[in-house]
């Protein structure tokens, strides 16, 4: 195998673990930030509980999405060298802000959270849940920044030597997909941790444990789980129209759309023939069109419009977008009866719905993973959309051999971090929070 | 100031701050780890040392996160040749950094394996704490380049005896740190080995600063006409010194302080004998890569020193107010 290719794979496989964790980090930082409000105001200790049990949980969930993120800054040095020569003018310094901006907030603060209860007043206790929220987000922010100049390239020129020069941070900053990318990102892993939170709450209701606390963190849960899949679902609509203007071929690639044509299909479910150039499926005549913007009419650029070579692997891109809006919609529906439930008090009784709500927990993660896919892989050949090809950017001393060693090293690293992280998750909230002071053990 | 040279310059001095600021903090949280099987005698006095490391950990690690943004911002040929080149190098400080983050929480969380996870921290600091020692001896007493900027040499390239001597000297340093940060956040029996280590280490570490002071002075001979150098030759044996007081008074705090000034010490030394090279090339000098030849443009030099220089200070600021949350002895149950 060469190495160009190890080192895709490597890439592939590092960063889509280490975003499991940073899409549970930023949702928890909301809940905790919620309950920890709603303590500070109520002065009830129901709130301390909650915030307590997903306090824990973040220090597990932080301590791997920062060991694993470690591993992803390395490897524009280790293996993408060329490509951080071509554009450390932009990709640096994004980066560099991406630290002293966001990640010493989050990072500092974090150990407030973790282990600062007995030491701070409720307050400073409250400022920390804050600023690990606000450090959080703006992390995302700049990593996001990063990946969307990848995206749709701005704020730059091509010097004689072929190298990025920046001649507008700001352009380059609020290139035109940074923004929806945000929000449809942070959404995710809102929409992660609203399940997830569901999911903890649902199970404890369900076996009749820590009761108020559990049916209180129900209805957070809850209410989060009806409110998020649906703001999702305009910064997903959005991101999609911003994709089939700035990235027309990736766009193409998500539908399985190979002639431009006007009055566009889209396809609920479907098979993508990419040496027939044909695809297979139950679609929707003239739906890609009316989404795009509202009239049946409008044309959308097929993948015919640009030579095979920059195609991206289509079926692949088409599978994953079309798994993750699946999952959107499924989260929709299921958000929104959950809101039912809760409005006409069932939900603590309604055995069935709090029996399958644990069961979808893993279920956002695999949104967002294929969400991830569709993005990347929809952006290949190119390492940066219409600039320059991923085989340009790969190290040139890093051998074959080399990349064997490192790919095995990471498997292996983590496979271990992958157990030990379900098994911890699962033991602490087994543990569960607290029982409260005077009301007895539930 | 709109002469590019200017912005080399400063970029050099911030990155020197940022892996010093590194060095210092997250110094001790390695060789307070490293020495735990030495320091701590029970678990109750395993768990009060980790505890004083706990909280602020992560944070310090962000010293290095930034510090290595930095360096990709100003000087991404520096950037891309040191970590593409010595790739396997870096695959095992990425290993050994990886397993001292996981394994406290594990450990924390996980009573039945809690003796192994303990083996893998003091393994990953230990291993982390010399492996940077390594790398920073090799981009200052050169590698071999070539005229693409690449790395010429190969994984045993690195591991000659002088990039070995700053990895000892640096071990020495860290693990100095990390006993004088125990002296200062532990109590009675758990201190009185905490300040028998620093001494230990002290003595140590004069014998590797002196070799390591020689060794630098003999390879590069306009050292002796830096003014620099003295300063840091100076700062590091007042540091042992001041060590060797403190720590015969059983003072709490001076020990940290006067490990602290020592190790930067040694960190100005090699900064002043690098300056302005970032990558020797010791095949070739004109093969080096310089703060010259190296750095982005005036643009996003000039973007990044106005984050960093609004955005450190008050990083600091918060930074120290967190600490000050846990200052004090640490306690066993601290965690959570």
């Amino acid at each position: 195998m060469d190495a160009l290719f190890l080192a895709r794979i490597q890439f592939a496989f590092t960063i889509g673990f280490h975003f499991l964790f940073p899409m549970m980090t930023l949702g928890t930082a909301l809940v905790i930030l919620i309950s920890e409000t709603l303590h500070l105001i109520k002065k009830d200790d129901v709130y301390r509980k909650i915030t307590d049990l997903f306090a824990r949980l973040l220090g597990l969930i932080f301590v791997v999405g920062a060991a694993t993120g470690i591993v992803m800054e390395f490897s524009f040095g280790t293996n993408w060298s060329q490509y951080s020569r071509t554009v450390g003018d932009i990709f640096g310094p994004i980066l560099a802000a991406e630290g002293v901006i966001a990640f010493f907030l989050e990072s500092v603060f974090v150990g407030v959270l973790i282990f600062g209860r007995k030491k701070v007043s409720p307050k400073v206790y409250w400022v920390a849940a804050l600023m690990v929220f606000v450090g959080g987000h703006l992390s995302a922010f700049w990593i996001i920044v990063a990946n969307s100049w990848m995206q749709t390239p701005a704020g730059y020129e091509i010097n004689a030597a072929g190298k990025v020069i920046l001649t507008s941070f700001s352009s380059a900053v609020f290139n035109p997909s940074t923004l929806v990318r945000l929000s449809h990102t942070v959404l995710a892993s809102w929409v992660t941790c609203a399940i997830m939170v569901s999911g903890i709450a649902a199970y404890y209701v369900r076996k009749g444990l820590h009761g108020e606390t559990a049916r209180t963190m129900l209805k957070i849960g809850i209410i989060l789980f009806a409110v998020t899949p649906l703001l999702q679902l305009g910064a997903a609509h959005g991101h999609a129209i911003q994709v089939i203007n700035t990235q027309p071929v990736k766009a193409a690639a998500m539908e399985g759309h190979f002639e431009t044509t006007r009055g566009a299909d889209i396809y609920v479910l479907g098979y993508v023939d990419v040496d027939n150039e044909k695809t297979y499926g139950i679609s929707i005549p003239r739906g890609l069109s009316f989404l795009y913007n509202f009239d049946f009419n409008s044309e959308i650029k097929g993948l015919k419009d640009v030579s095979k070579e920059n195609w991206p692997p289509v079926n692949l891109v088409f599978q994953s977008y079309h798994i993750m809006v699946g999952l959107g919609m499924i989260f929709i529906a299921l958000g929104l009866l959950g809101a039912w439930l809760l409005w006409t008090g069932k939900i603590y009784t309604a055995k069935g719905f709090l029996f399958l709500l644990p069961f979808l927990i893993p279920l956002p993660h695999l949104a967002h993973e294929t969400g991830w896919i569709t993005a990347e892989v929809g952006r290949q050949p190119w390492i940066i959309y219409g600039l320059m090809k991923t085989a340009a950017g790969a190290s040139v001393v890093v051998s074959a051999g080399e990349l064997m060693f490192s790919m095995i090293m990471f498997t292996l690293i983590y496979l271990l971090l992958f157990v030990m992280f379900v098994m911890l998750f699962v033991k602490i909230v087994k543990k569960g929070p607290e029982p409260l002071a005077g009301k007895g053990v539930h | 100031m709109d002469n590019i040279q200017n912005f080399q310059v400063l970029w050099f001095v911030l990155i020197f701050v940022l892996l010093l600021g590194y060095a210092l903090l997250d110094g001790f949280d390695l060789g307070l780890a490293a020495l735990l099987p030495f320091l701590g005698k029970n678990q109750e006095e395993k768990n009060t040392l980790i505890a004083s490391i706990g909280p602020v950990w992560d944070g310090n690690e962000v010293w290095l996160i930034t510090g290595g943004g930095a360096l990709f911002a100003a000087f991404p040929h520096a950037y891309a040749t040191a970590f593409s080149g010595f790739y396997l190098a870096m695959m095992l400080v990425l290993l050994a950094l990886i397993f001292r983050a996981v394994s406290m929480e594990f450990r924390a969380n996980d009573p039945v394996r809690a003796g192994l996870w303990e083996k893998t921290l003091v393994a990953g600091s230990a291993l982390a704490a010399l492996l940077f020692g390594v790398a920073l001896g090799n981009v200052v007493y050169g590698v071999p380049l070539d005229g693409r900027m690449e790395y010429a040499g190969s994984f045993f390239t690195l591991l000659r005896p002088v990039p070995l001597l700053f990895g000892i000297t640096g071990m020495a340093a860290v693990l100095m740190q990390g006993a004088c940060w125990a002296v200062m956040k532990s109590e009675g029996a758990l201190q009185e080995r905490s300040f028998r280590a620093a001494l230990i280490l002290m003595w140590v570490n004069a014998a590797a600063a002196l070799i390591y002071f020689v060794v630098l002075a003999n390879v590069f001979d306009r050292l002796l006409a830096n003014a620099l150098f003295y300063v840091a030759v100076l700062l590091t044996f007042a540091g042992l010194a001041i060590l060797l007081v403190s720590v015969r008074r059983r003072n709490d705090a001076v020990p940290f302080c006067a490990s602290s000034a020592s190790f930067a010490g040694l960190f100005l030394a090699a900064g002043a004998a690098q300056f302005p090279n970032l990558i020797t090339a010791s095949n070739d000098p004109a093969l080096s890569l310089t703060i010259y030849n190296s750095s982005t443009g005036l643009y996003t030099l000039q973007i990044m020193a106005v984050i960093a220089l609004v955005g450190m200070p008050i990083v600091m600021g918060y930074t120290l107010f967190v600490y000050r949350l846990f200052k004090g002895k640490a306690k066993a149950d601290d965690h959570y």
